[in-house]
């Protein structure tokens, strides 16, 4: 009789023959259960533990990568039992479907949760349809945060691309680049939490402390308290911004630049063009497509903008932005309605520079 | 490759299992949970309390710690949300207790810890900590706000004598100006929190020239924020911080100056003001060499009357102390709070002041802390601080961002009518 399984024609008596299929039984299902031991048993000692935390730390990264590892070896085994036609098949959603699941946990169905909670009252108890959404349209502190977000979308991405073009261009040229582009960068190595506290001392209203005013004492102005004034604080904000994310813009814009062919650029200079004709009818359209992903990549930053607005002003004297208002209802006024609904219309608002990257990518056949 | 695999995954194996029978076997151990308290306070406040934390342990050998937390109003709702609260909880705001209540995360205090309230404490105590009708606070640490703080050496000096009146006050002011000194040195810069200390203005003129009845009807929005009594206390706040001359670096200053830091011009040589008005817990912030010598270096009056009618009530606040859970360790944490062991080594800071009735006077390290303490065990009228009793949107939110606004320009009237608004956009 053959023996179907090890397809190898010798024959074996029949208790061996069930000797080994309960071998292959047995193996089939314990490889799973180990791993499931393994995960388990990991995810209950750290969670119930009393033991130093060198052990747990030891213990959750040891459980973690050998966990991971452990998934794909049973995934990998799984693979290779079931029969081969099925295996393309299944393979992508073996793989990639774990991860899918856990997006959709963390990630889409709160979006959905949130902008359900976005039509109820504070603690989501009872329905209110849009009254929350006419709040954020209507009140006085909601449109001070329209207009700010409007204002960080159009001067802090546009001083941060325009800044990022032009250091890009010239360091390009020069003997410095280097070190030009590494000063330019290092903002981007801090969070924008610490931004925030190291601006917040140059703005500080102490001459001997704040740098802003030290300069403007020294030329015989008067010390002022930077952040409460109105409406130029939103600037002042904006600037740590720009700081932040102008090392991102130059860093991008540069690779792209140097794209340029240098045969277009001799032609042209042949043809009589100065520096300024060169930049703004060669390069920059050459690069265009590049500064738009620039752009939208800093747009949807500045939408989302809260660490720079909570940290230095806490949305006060007319600074508020969506981001810290959302949170304030959140989280300090605990209205969740609320929160929710700036929530989604932040999303919403996100969406269509989301989308035209995508669509962008796709053209330029990245994805 | 694949070798490798299967031996990391079996040595990931044995760990796990050696894992699980090691934390089976430490949940066998470990009996009683250690007691978790949950607060906002830090720095030395968080130290004091740490040394009440450790008699309590020595005197019953129950484990107990405690979280201090900076976003303490966020976190414990999140926490609280999540199912994850922690056993104790130190409260500062009356209004943040009723929405833990009306979660039903809080449990009632037993009635062995209200019978400690009931012989401990004064009755408005109890009042402040119950909600519901049932009492669910134990308070500790407190603080009373209507104090005016001055440089006592300068003051007596210059030959100037403590105010009773608003007229005498406002008659020393100007003495004060005429002699070439600034009288008030105000700051409500507190971060996300800027704009309390002008509340706390206002709170004090709204009990004496309103009244406590009306201060009530005030919390609760049944008196309007823009109404008159409203507006007329207002107006004694515009009085002074309005006028140049009577508060040093006018409002910008006032605005861009840091809470702790505005009592320090009364203490530099020489003083660049006088008068300060703030809650004894700022004998915290005062320069070293004011502390070390304090009953000499510092003096202090209640905040003065306006209307005799009223008098000088005093309004304060405190942490009170809530319980989720109510297992025999958490309530002989409680039990030891209530009491005055459990408080005697914080008050021999000199830092802070107690409700408790069997408080000894000679624990306070200076005669102005207990000056302080014999007023609030005997005081009549003792308010909380209303802000801290608005819901969060108002008494954390359009109340103090008002108050901001009125110290950077916008008129009162507005102000008090945007607060207004806030509360009719309440729902």
């Amino acid at each position: 009789m053959r023996d179907v399984m090890t397809g190898s024609g010798k024959e074996l008596s029949l208790p061996a023959q069930i000797g080994v299929a309960l071998v292959r039984l047995s193996v089939s299902i314990a490889i799973p259960l180990l791993t499931f031991l393994v995960l388990w048993g990991g995810f209950v000692f750290l969670r119930d533990s009393g033991a130093s935390q060198l052990v747990i730390t030891a213990v959750a990264v040891f459980w973690g990568i050998g966990g991971v590892v452990c998934l794909y070896w049973t995934a990998y085994w799984f693979l290779t039992r079931i029969p081969k036609k099925w295996r393309p098949k299944v393979e992508p959603y073996l793989f990639i479907g774990p991860a899918v699941v856990a997006l959709a946990w963390f990630i889409t169905i709160p979006v959905f949760r949130t902008g359900y909670f976005s039509f109820f009252d504070r603690y989501s108890e009872n329905w209110v349809g849009l009254r929350n959404f006419a709040y954020i349209f209507t009140h006085r502190t909601m449109l001070i945060a329209w207009r700010n977000n409007v204002i960080w979308l159009v001067f802090g991405t546009g001083f941060s691309v325009l800044f990022g073009f032009i250091i890009a261009y010239v360091a390009d040229r020069s003997r410095w680049e280097v070190y030009a582009k590494a000063l330019i960068f290092m903002p981007m190595a801090i969070s924008m939490v610490g931004a925030s506290i190291i601006w917040r001392f140059v703005y500080a209203l102490n001459p001997d402390i704040g740098l802003l005013n030290a300069i403007v004492t020294a030329f015989g102005g008067t010390e002022t308290n930077w952040l409460i004034v109105r409406p130029w604080n939103n600037f002042f904000l904006i600037t740590v911004f720009i700081w932040g994310q102008t090392g991102f813009a130059m860093i991008v814009l540069s690779t792209a630049i140097k794209g340029v062919p240098v045969e277009l650029l001799e032609a042209s200079r042949v043809d009589g063009a100065n520096n300024w004709v060169q930049v703004t009818s060669i390069v920059i359209p050459y690069i265009k497509s590049t500064i738009m992903t620039v752009s939208t990549a800093i747009i949807i930053a500045s939408l989302k903008t809260f660490d720079v607005v909570f940290t230095m002003t806490q949305g006060m004297d007319g600074t508020e932005v969506l981001a810290s208002q959302q949170y304030k209802q959140m989280f300090t006024y605990f209205n969740y309605g609320r929160g929710a609904a700036i929530a989604l219309i932040i999303l919403l608002a996100v969406i269509p520079v989301v989308v035209y990257n995508v669509l962008q990518f796709r053209k330029r056949g990245d994805i | 490759m694949k070798k490798r695999l299967v031996i990391l995954c079996i040595a990931t194996l044995i760990l796990s299992v050696g894992m699980v029978s090691l934390s089976a076997g430490a949940q066998r151990e470990e009996e009683a949970k250690p007691v978790e308290i949950m607060g906002p306070f830090g720095g030395p406040d968080e130290v004091a309390f740490q040394e009440i934390l450790e008699k309590f342990r020595q005197k019953t050998g129950i484990e107990v710690y405690y979280n201090a937390d900076p976003e303490f109003n966020t976190q414990i709702m999140v926490r609280t949300r999540a199912g994850n609260p922690p056993d104790i909880a130190a409260v500062p705001q009356p209004g943040t207790v009723q929405a833990l209540v009306d979660q039903g995360a809080l449990t009632p205090l037993p009635q062995s810890i209200i019978d400690l309230i009931d012989n401990n404490y004064a009755p408005v105590w109890k009042d402040l900590g119950s909600f519901n009708n049932q009492v669910y606070g134990l308070y500790h640490r407190i603080n009373s706000k209507s104090w005016v703080w001055y440089p006592k050496q300068e003051f007596e000096a210059r030959g100037y004598t403590e105010p009773d009146t608003w007229d005498e006050l406002i008659a020393l002011m100007d003495q004060m100006v005429a002699d070439g000194i600034t009288p008030w040195s105000i700051g409500i810069e507190s971060g996300g929190a800027t704009g309390w200390l002008a509340t706390d203005w206002l709170e004090d003129l709204m009990l004496r020239t309103a009244g406590p009845h009306k201060y009530d009807q005030w919390i609760t929005n049944e008196l309007k924020f823009d109404s008159p009594e409203v507006k007329h206390a207002a107006s004694y706040m515009e009085e002074i911080w309005m006028n140049e001359d009577y508060v040093l670096g006018g409002t910008a200053y006032i605005r861009g100056t840091g809470i702790g830091d505005a009592i320090r011009p009364l203490f530099r040589d020489p003083p660049e003001a006088m008068l300060h008005r703030q809650g004894n817990f700022i004998l915290n912030d005062v320069p070293g060499w004011v502390a070390d010598d304090i009953d000499n270096q510092v003096g202090v009056f209640a905040f003065p009357e306006i209307d005799s009618e009223w008098g000088k009530p005093m309004f304060g606040g405190g942490d009170q102390f809530v319980i989720f859970d109510d297992r025999p360790e958490v309530l002989a944490v409680m039990e030891f709070l209530g009491s005055w062991e459990g408080a005697r080594s914080w008050a021999q800071t000199g830092t802070a002041l107690f409700p408790h009735q069997d408080q000894d006077l000679n624990d306070y390290p200076s005669e102005i802390m207990q000056a302080l303490a014999t007023a609030v065990i005997e005081a009549e009228v003792f308010r909380f601080d209303a802000s801290d009793m608005m819901p969060a949107e108002i008494g954390a939110g359009a109340f103090w961002e008002g108050m901001t606004d009125f110290v950077t320009g916008v008129p009162m009237n507005t102000v008090l009518s945007e607060i207004q608004q806030a509360w009719d956009d309440l729902y």
